[in-house]
């Protein structure tokens, strides 16, 4: 709990602060050292550590839209580690441990509320599956076990364990999983990183990316050019049209991903549930409302729309886990752009630019990403380009070596 | 729900076609470095364009290409491949080559 919490727990006043959270706009620099692009979880994040950690303030982050708008805004919050490769354990167990101590870290409460998830077995080759993410997640230091139906229908007792005819066996459970509040994370990055120094500069659109012999020298926006010492991009969902921009592709197709809310009602789940073999999963928020989500949608588009037979598909399966939602109304609907790479682990580090670095390839696994990718890729920039041990297994160049980290666990609802 | 019309079958829903892909030249994979064949498999053009992609009428098994725009979600035109690939594709290994 942020301490300034318990201050206005004693308060009567309505608890406000002094001075806006974010300082008002200001004109754009000719020079910057370090160009983040990309103003959202990841792009605050590394900013903040740049600042905070390593000392390097002369930053400007650049946001097309407002701050946290695009796609921090339309994930569906889960923090969890419980992956398959080690290398993946080991990157997003460090990400859990650092959204823990976030709200201190911040004195800004991120609503982090550990509630545990639970992955349903249906086959038994999925808990032959789980057997195994368990063993290398207790071998990383991630909290997860198996357990079995009695357990299940304890620890949920809405749950239909016989849902569309495939009964629940057993489950994946993962005590770290947890859920926070997206906006705060990107506002508590944010003010971070501004009250140290680093510039937010929101409705500032790329344009282009100028590449002089192989080195970025400056980026082109909607206010005019910047020069730059190094760029970082941290624009998922549009990853591959910002590399364009810089003169090259990336092992990514982006594919929306569909999600839903409720209205309303009163507590009764407390962990996320997620059924691979359903593409559906389902967790309440602490305002009480249901979100459901699944896998992404079946073809590439740079598009947020809805549609009604993905929405048909998932809430049947959702409904088949938790007969007694059936009745309840859908409050909201909303489409997020994901970059998926053929093989479910990101694409972080070097690019064939020159202090140009890639924080990209974030599909499905992006916001429970954002701590552990703010702090390495601050580390990359401080460093001038060497690559810290935690994401070196994410180079781009891992598709030209064959070297992939299939990370399976990727998603909670498979794609 | 949404309709593609496929060249051999017209209009169908949607969820009966599978995406196949962009459609690249392959490289001869009998000459070509890894790298050359790492960037075919793996990289991607992946833009907000009108794009020329493979795609599959899954219950005829029949492959057709279809130009779409990612950004509007919408078919501008599907045809038969014949229409872009005169000649046939020869897949043959180089260790059958060698062994001739």
């Amino acid at each position: 709990m942020p301490f300034s919490l318990l201050k206005y727990g004693l308060n009567s006043d309505f608890p406000y602060e002094k001075h806006a959270d974010l300082p008002a706009p200001s004109a754009l620099k000719s020079h910057y050292d370090v160009v983040i692009i990309g103003g959202g979880g990841h792009g605050v994040a590394t900013a903040y550590y740049l600042a905070k950690y390593h000392g390097i303030t002369n930053v400007a982050v650049l946001e097309k839209g407002y701050l946290g708008g695009g796609n921090t805004a339309r994930n569906t919050a889960v923090i969890r580690s419980n992956y398959l490769t080690p290398e993946g354990v080991k990157f997003y167990t460090e990400s859990v441990k650092l959204f823990k101590e976030l709200s201190n870290e911040f004195d800004f409460n991120i609503m982090y509320s550990q509630r545990g998830q639970l992955t349903l077995a249906h086959t038994d080759a999925a808990i032959r599956g789980f057997r195994q993410r368990v063993e290398i997640n207790k071998h990383f230091g991630g909290q997860s076990e198996l357990i079995d139906a009695q357990q299940i229908r304890e620890l949920v007792p809405s749950l239909n364990m016989n849902p569309a005819d495939m009964p629940v066996l057993a489950g994946l459970w993962h005590t770290d999983g947890a859920t926070a509040r997206h906006d705060a994370v990107a506002w508590g990055y944010a003010k971070g990183a501004t009250s140290r120094g680093v510039e937010l500069h929101q409705l500032t659109e790329v344009t282009d990316v100028e590449v002089r012999q192989g080195k970025v020298t400056a980026v082109q926006t909607n206010r005019g050019k910047i020069s730059c010492g190094a760029v970082v991009q941290a624009v998922s969902g549009h990853s591959s049209i910002l590399a364009a921009k810089a003169g090259f592709k990336l092992p990514i197709t982006t594919y929306p991903l569909q999600a839903m809310v409720t209205l309303p009602v009163k507590p009764f789940l407390d962990p996320m549930v997620s059924s691979p073999s359903l593409h559906c999963y389902v967790q309440q928020t602490s305002r009480g409302e249901l979100v459901f989500g699944g896998g992404s949608d079946p073809y590439p588009l740079y598009s947020t729309r809805s549609t009604m037979d993905l929405k048909e598909g998932l809430l049947a399966n959702a409904v088949e886990l938790f007969p007694a939602i059936a009745q309840m109304r859908l409050m909201r609907q909303w489409g997020g752009l994901t970059d998926m790479t053929s093989d479910y682990s990101p694409v972080m580090g070097l690019s064939p630019v020159d202090n140009y670095y890639l924080d990209a390839g974030w599909g499905t696994w992006g916001f429970k990403a954002t701590p552990i990718c703010g702090k390495t890729m601050a580390q990359l920039v401080a460093d001038n380009g060497k690559v810290p041990a935690l994401i070196k297994p994410f180079s781009m160049e891992r598709f030209y070596r064959f070297a992939q980290v299939n990370e399976m666990g990727a998603t909670a609802a498979s794609h | 729900m949404k309709m593609i019309n496929c060249p051999l079958n017209g209009l169908r829903n949607s969820s009966e076609f599978v995406y196949g892909g962009e459609v690249k030249d392959m490289p001869d994979h009998r000459s070509c470095s890894d790298r050359e064949w790492a960037e075919y498999i793996f990289f991607h053009e992946n833009a907000v364009a009108v794009v020329t992609e493979w795609w599959l009428h899954a219950p005829s098994s029949y492959w057709f290409i279809g130009e779409r725009h990612t950004g509007r979600d919408e078919f501008l035109r599907t045809y038969d491949p014949s229409e872009r690939f005169s000649t046939r594709v020869e897949f043959a290994s180089s260790v059958v080559e060698s062994e001739k």
